[in-house]
């Protein structure tokens, strides 16, 4: 893989993750292929090869019904996030796929101004190129916190 | 409930090793380690006393409000649609859900609705709604004797004390003036501070895993200014603070106080002997300007620390105005809640000097950022000294107005009260 | 004094008898939870221990907790399930420390090796003689004498239940025998079940608030907006609560749609603003697989105390186990499942429907807040009472869900346990 592409793919995850922390959450959607795949998983669950994702869209419009959700319907505690990524590996290029890997943690911050680690975990992303852009046609986050603080309610 | 007609409000009742009563200058650690002694402190020195909840400023429109604690009790104060304010503990009636999520904000329509169930109550905190009162399709709902009357939240008294909101929960206290000591020093610094309307600068919040009462401790205490915070010692910037003293407002507040004013030469060298950590010789500041600022009050004080109890502090320093809120959270842990203010005729230099001498005075402060960690440094201290007792003798056993601030006199009458209060 | 003994008696109760009002130092005192954990968790209850596919063969185990105390269920080669407390008969150390793996039958405590069989009987103690004619244990000492503590068992059509009190009538009548309850219970586990993966929440909650919300109907359509912020009005109104023990329940609704005179007084019932401009983008969420049980229901909640739900919403199907770790904490274990015999698109359909439930799910993941804000709220309210009046004063059964008549038959049940 060339420099460039590397930066490209690079600059896709650190652009997605600034799109959450910055409660941009409207345009979260547009990272992904229209058909796309979008799961986070409990790691106890992706280690024993058992399905249950707490999270599981499976078209960009399951993205959107998220959000929408989140802005109207759900109630939660009033918080920000704030995503560390690590360096990218890239494991994969097969045609447009390129199959990237990247270490994430988030933390979370409540109105009481006290932040704490919510959700450390890793993504599997296959990404494609879609009108030029680098999309993603899956993201999965495997997320060794699999205790889940209270609720789950803004993507990771 | 008064807590001393109620014994059910604590489960055992703690036995510190006190001093003889009316001897305040000694308190066993106990007091600030003890679990049960916590939970009778909220019910006979926060709940029946004023406690600082707000500024007025912080909620100057109609719907404005703010969630915040009385003791460690979540309350709520807000304004009305006809510009009253109100305060209620923020504890759904029905099931006890938090009825305010947010930090402050505005409820244009002056509702306050419970995400739980819905029940929903006005800025008063009287009882306005209840989803299903009467079922759905004619089964469930309430019992036809259900009086929404019955259901309010439960109200907490409040006084707006020239831009500052105070709260209790007892309606037979006297009124803030009163509780400050009437005519007398401590108020007369209020209102010196509080002389016309207010303007919000920012909050800083500081989290310490030290006992309230140790940090009470510290603001009743001038004469540690000059040994452990070294700021102007360090910068070779004698402190004209040192000209002062200390008056008591109702025994237990207090109000340190010092002049600008050259001192002279002995009292210098005096200090500096007294400063028994090494005296760093040779720094300067690099930069001046952080220390440029403007007198504002004929009077030349340049200091003003008023500690009133059990809840608030508000300080002068040079030109930093603020309000630090005291909100315990456990035995051995409190949060400071700083909100900076102005005046609301300050000039854009004004503003600007207020805000560089927040670098002087906060969380962050160059003069006095170890009030928080010497609080830490006594609550680490003496976890297992239970029955040990500390020494609280400068200039003497008693507590008075002294011109000077040599002195642990306010400390002394804070316990003083304290004992009393808790009955120990 | 002992807390077992004295804590919350002083709590200000309403009169014997009165179950429509709670004093708030129930749900934030360690006196309470101690005695809790003594007189319910240990007293005559039967508490989930997990499905009995989660140890499908001989050897298998899982390690879970009964209350705060840490228990291990393990199934032997007779093919019974056998649990007992995870402590150590030697030193008291945890004999499993993972939460579920496969043994030859033997269970080794990693601190000086004493070895345990499926059913908790100690097997083997290092030294036991000695070395080189040194040391070793008494002649007089019995290897019968020291099990780790035993857990009485019983799996009940999957479900594996476990309990301290060796008197307990069975699992069935503490279901409630012929009850509606227990009929709803059967109606779910009516065949064998497959696991499809867990989920864990640490909710910052007395669990009592949870159990309250368990057994609370009414609140799900003025907590929980999903439906109504997308339209979608939900059927789920029509249905109702039934009791067995005083403190077991069902909530349960039914499809068929709602005549209009409900639906307006459900919208009339609404204070926060009612959001109807938006639709799903993507309808396939909802896309369930009707007549799964040849029944119109479509919603269960079987809230069987003190540490158990069990769900069917739409299709998904969970357990969840609730988990007590202090006066204002606890754990929230969810297990899905669906049938061994689900085709590829029903496993497909559940897996999606997690999305609407679970600590992430859209209609519901407010159970958990609603918990948070109660323990927030009542830090020094040990005096003050609740209010739990919604459909009456007293426990019984209703063919309706607005109500809250079966918290009243948790706190009847509370009462007489705690001895309060």
């Amino acid at each position: 893989m060339s420099y460039e592409s590397l930066l490209e793919v690079t600059d896709l995850i650190n652009e997605y993750v600034a799109c959450i922390d910055d409660d941009d959450l409207e345009r979260w959607p547009d990272f992904f292929t229209e058909q796309c795949i979008y799961r986070v998983i409990p790691r106890e669950n992706a280690d024993a090869g058992l399905p249950v994702a707490v999270m599981y869209c499976d078209s960009r419009g399951m993205l959107q019904d998220r959000i929408v959700a989140l802005r109207n319907a759900n109630i939660y505690a009033p918080h920000f996030y704030r995503h560390l990524v690590s360096n990218t590996r890239i494991v994969g290029e097969s045609g447009d796929e390129i199959k990237a890997q990247t270490n994430y943690a988030v933390f979370q911050t409540l109105l009481d101004g006290e932040t704490k680690v919510y959700n450390v975990g890793k993504y599997e992303d296959t990404i494609v190129r879609v009108d030029g852009k680098l999309r993603f046609k899956e993201k999965l986050c495997i997320f060794d916190t699999y205790r889940i603080q209270t609720l789950m309610v803004t993507p990771i | 409930m008064d807590a001393k007609t109620d014994p059910s409000a604590i489960s055992h009742l703690p036995d510190l090793a006190w001093p003889p009563a009316g001897v305040s200058d000694s308190v066993p650690f106990g007091v600030f380690t003890d679990q049960a002694t916590y939970d009778l402190e909220q019910e006979r020195v926060f709940r029946p006393t004023w406690n600082y909840l707000a500024l007025e400023a912080e909620i100057p429109n109609a719907g404005d409000y703010k969630s915040t604690f009385l003791g460690d009790t979540p309350v709520v104060v807000t304004r009305d649609t006809e510009g009253e304010i109100h305060a209620w503990v923020n504890r759904c009636a029905h099931r006890g859900a938090m009825v305010c999520r947010e930090n402050q904000g505005n409820n244009a329509d002056g509702t306050y609705t419970c995400v739980y169930h819905q029940w929903a109550f006005d800025a008063k905190g009287d009882l306005i709604g209840v989803p299903f009162r009467r079922g759905l399709g004619g089964k469930g709902g309430y019992p036809k004797d259900f009086d929404m009357k019955e259901h309010g939240l439960q109200k907490v008294r409040v006084e707006n004390y020239h831009g500052l909101i105070f709260g209790t929960f007892n309606e037979d206290l006297v009124d803030v003036e009163g509780f400050l000591g009437g005519e007398g020093d401590v108020s007369y610094h209020m209102k010196r501070i509080l002389n016309r309307p207010l303007k919000v600068l920012g909050h800083t919040r500081q989290f310490v895993d030290s006992n309230w009462k140790i940090y009470a401790e510290n603001t009743k205490d001038p004469y540690h200014a000059s040994l452990l915070h070294l700021f102007h010692m360090t910068f070779g910037l004698y402190r004209s603070s040192q000209v002062g003293g200390v008056s008591l407002g109702d025994e237990w507040h207090s109000v340190l106080f010092a002049s600008a004013g050259e001192e002279d030469e002995s009292t210098k060298k005096e200090n500096k002997e007294n400063a028994s950590r090494t005296y760093q010789e040779g720094y300067t500041l690099a930069d001046m300007s952080l220390l440029a600022g403007r007198k504002e009050y004929d009077d030349g004080v340049t200091l003003v620390i008023l500690s009133i109890m059990p809840s608030l502090v508000v300080q002068q320093i040079q030109n930093t105005l603020a309000v630090r809120q005291i909100l315990p959270k456990g035995v051995d842990q409190f949060e400071l809640v700083w909100t900076y203010f102005g005046y609301d005729d300050d000039d854009a230099e004004m503003d600007a000097i207020r805000e560089k001498q927040v670098n002087l005075i906060g969380p962050a402060g160059l003069i006095s950022m170890e009030d928080g960690e010497a609080c830490e440094l006594v609550q680490n201290a003496i976890i297992r000294d239970r029955d040990a007792r500390s020494c609280i003798q400068m200039s003497g056993h008693d507590f008075k107005d002294e011109p000077h601030l040599v002195t642990e006199g306010p400390v002394r009458s804070f316990w003083n009260r304290y004992r009393l209060l808790m009955d120990f | 004094m002992d807390a077992r003994v004295t804590g919350g008696m002083d709590l200000n109760w309403p009169e014997p008898g009165v179950c429509d009002a709670v004093p708030y130092g129930v749900f934030n005192e360690r006196e309470v939870y101690d005695r809790e954990m003594e007189r319910i968790y240990q007293g005559p209850t039967w508490n989930f221990l997990g499905l009995a596919v989660e140890v499908p063969n001989a050897g298998d185990y899982k390690s879970t907790f009964i209350g705060d105390i840490p228990v291990v269920m393990t199934r032997d080669d007779d093919g019974n399930i056998y649990a007992w407390e995870n402590r150590c008969a030697h030193r008291g150390a945890l004999v499993i420390r993972d939460s579920c793996g496969s043994s030859d039958g033997s269970h080794t405590c990693v601190y000086h090796q004493w070895s345990f069989n499926n059913k908790g009987d100690l097997i083997g103690v290092p030294f036991r003689r000695g070395l080189g004619g040194n040391g070793g244990m008494p002649d007089d000492f019995d290897m019968k004498e020291n099990p780790v503590r035993k857990i009485r068992t019983e799996d009940y059509k999957g479900a594996v239940f476990g309990t301290f009190d060796w008197d307990m009538e069975d699992v069935d009548s503490y279901l409630g025998g012929d009850s509606v309850v227990n009929g709803h219970v059967k109606r779910i586990f009516n065949r064998p079940v497959k696991v499809l993966g867990h989920a864990r929440q640490y909710i910052d909650s007395n669990w009592k608030f949870y159990a309250e919300n368990t057994k609370d109907p009414y609140h799900a359509s003025l907590l929980h907006l999903f439906h109504m912020t997308f339209g979608l009005y939900r059927s789920s109104q029509t249905g109702g609560v039934r009791l067995s023990n005083d403190w077991n329940s069902v909530l349960f609704s039914e499809s068929g749609t709602d005549d209009e005179k409900a639906m307006e007084e459900i919208d009339d019932a609404h204070l926060r603003t009612f959001q109807s401009d938006y639709s799903l983008e993507d309808m396939s969420l909802l896309a369930g697989r009707a007549g799964e049980w040849n029944d119109n229901t479509t919603l269960v909640i079987l809230s069987i105390m003190p540490s158990l739900v069990i769900q069917q919403i739409q299709n998904t199907l969970a357990v969840r186990q609730i988990l007590p770790k202090s006066e204002s904490e606890f754990e929230l274990v969810w297990t899905f499942f669906g049938y061994e015999d689900d085709d590829e698109e029903l496993t497909n359909i559940r897996l999606k429907q997690i999305n609407l439930i679970g600590p992430a799910g859209m209609i519901s993941m407010e159970d958990g807040e609603s918990s948070v804000i109660c323990q927030q709220a009542i830090s020094r309210s040990r005096n003050a009472r609740n209010v739990l009046q919604m459909g009456g004063r007293t426990p019984e059964d209703q063919d309706h869900l607005v109500t809250e008549s079966t918290i009243r038959g948790f706190w009847k049940k509370y009462r007489e346990l705690m001895a309060y």
